[in-house]
């Protein structure tokens, strides 16, 4: 057993550092900072996120009730968006089972913020900001997620079909379950992982944009080219630092995206996840135009200070808290 | 036969890959934050001894592979097969050339080795990481050298080679590292 923290006080100190100056960051630009609840009655449908889920029980709650462990503030900071906060920031703890290693713990600190009347490369602007003044990186690299496919393996992830993708991903050897693999997303998130990642990000971050809209997830179909969403991701020296969308803000199309994940649960024998109706109910009364992304707090620190490891920048990892 | 998910993956598991039964030895998860999760796991495989990465889907399960260790002593040998015996209830297993492998060189008799089990056949001969044996061959010394010197090589009772000490002469015992094939000291006849 040990006691002592994970990671070394000089470490503690620039975490400290970092988010003093990301709130100065905001506070420049007049985004208020929110703090919304942790714990909610519904979650993500997302196949592929593990939410805790623990159990309330006291007045008003006689038969108890299941509360879920935010895996990311999203669905609470987009009501504060319906309900007219304008432009909104929170740096807060997510939580996700299931996910641990190099640069997981389950427990971990998200930045996320929103912007109305930003869209999605307004926002590439602003996180590649947010980059410079904490890493004195050089401004980014910006380039579509089609273009980087086509530059890394000569694939096009829009238009290869599912056996050109095997092909290949058989031919780098990426894994047996290959040969039997039926979701073009699965291969594509492989293929990105293990080939294009290693080769990208390396001098200066690289915002990769226009994700395909079969990963869309809370990100809107591009109007004019419904085969890609408005969703980015930034990449640096093979650190995935953040995610980002021009924001559905349609509620049916919201509502039909949370069924179609439950559905695809329920194939995986994963148990469907109940529908944030609240945030239905918020979309309905009107999300303003806003663009929002998520930064992992800890995998910035860790880039700040050249840890190899997420240990290395928590006061206490998943072993020792 | 019991199976197991990658979340229960840790070092030194022993799991059914490709028909044959493994040991993870490294295992890290990639994940990105929208998407399917990956293990990247290196593992050896223990009756080739290949070691190879493989990228499998979190979530996806493996048969645990029917591998036990116990601890018999070594016999004798054949010449075909190579018979140990459990010191308590005397019951006796025969390995073949494939599973003592290398590990012939350092069977000594009553020496307690491990022996790997697959599905009850031995697999893998491992054996202890000390062992006591006589050198037989090796060229006269110089009176007054110390260890630590270039040393010379001597021929120990089982066939094996090491490098020794120059003081060391034909007929002296010897303790060996089975681990890296070193010499450790000379051991003094009771």
């Amino acid at each position: 057993m040990n006691w002592q923290p994970s990671a070394s006080i000089t470490n503690l100190q620039r975490r400290a550092v970092l988010l003093k100056s990301i709130r100065q960051f905001f506070d420049r630009k007049g985004v208020m900072e929110v703090d919304t609840p942790a714990m909610s009655q519904a979650t993500v449908t997302d196949v592929h996120l593990h939410a805790f889920d623990t159990h309330f029980v006291g007045p008003g709650f006689a038969n108890g009730q299941r509360l879920y462990l935010q895996t990311s503030p999203e669905f609470h900071m987009k009501r504060l968006l319906c309900a007219g906060s304008g432009a909104i920031y929170q740096i807060c703890k997510a939580f996700r089972n299931e996910e641990s290693g190099r640069y997981h713990n389950p427990e971990f600190t998200m930045l996320e913020w929103y912007q109305p009347g930003y869209q999605q490369l307004d926002l590439v602007k602003e996180v590649d900001e947010l980059l410079q003044l904490t890493l004195g990186t050089a401004p980014c690299e910006q380039t579509t997620y089609q273009q980087t496919f086509i530059r890394h393996t000569g694939l096009d992830p829009l238009c290869d079909g599912l056996d050109v993708l095997k092909g290949f991903a058989l031919k780098h050897d990426l894994g047996d379950f290959v040969a039997t693999e039926q979701c073009k997303d699965t291969l594509l998130q492989l293929i990105f992982c293990f080939v294009i990642e290693p080769k990208i990000g390396l001098e200066q971050p690289i915002a990769i944009i226009d994700f395909p809209a079969s990963q869309a997830s809370l990100a809107r179909i591009d109007p004019v080219d419904p085969r890609i969403a408005s969703r980015f991701e930034f990449y640096y020296q093979g650190v995935e630092l953040a995610n980002g969308f021009h924001e559905l803000s349609d509620a049916v199309e919201q509502r039909v995206r949370f069924e179609e994940d439950n559905r695809v649960r329920l194939q995986h024998k994963l148990p469907s996840q109940p529908i944030d109706t609240h945030l239905i109910a918020a979309l309905e009364a009107g999300l303003p135009d806003c663009a929002g992304v998520a930064l992992g707090i800890d995998r910035l620190l860790m880039l700040a200070t050249q840890s190899t490891h997420i240990n290395q920048v928590l006061s206490f990892d998943v072993t020792r808290c | 036969m019991a199976t197991v998910s990658t979340n229960e993956f840790k070092n030194g598991l022993k799991l059914m890959f490709d028909g044959e039964p493994s040991t993870i030895i490294e295992n890290e998860t990639v994940k990105p934050g929208k998407g399917q999760a990956f293990n990247r796991v290196k593992i050896r495989k223990l009756i080739s001894g290949k070691v190879l990465e493989k990228t499998i889907k979190s979530g996806e399960t493996f048969d645990v592979a029917d591998v036990m260790e116990c601890d018999l002593a070594f016999l004798y040998s054949d010449g075909e097969f190579w018979h140990f015996m459990n010191n308590e209830t005397f019951e006796q297993i025969a390995a073949e050339e494939k599973a003592v492998g290398e590990s012939v060189k350092w069977l000594v008799e009553q020496d307690e080795c491990i022996i790997t089990l697959f599905n009850g056949n031995p697999i893998i001969v491992t054996p202890p990481n000390f062992v006591e044996l006589e050198v037989t061959e090796t060229d006269p010394g110089l009176k007054g050298d110390t260890a630590g010197t270039g040393g010379k090589p001597a021929t120990l009772s089982t066939g094996a080679t090491v490098r020794v000490p120059l003081f060391i002469q034909i007929g002296e015992v010897i303790r060996v590292d089975t681990r890296n094939g070193e010499y450790v000291s000379r051991v003094s006849k009771a």
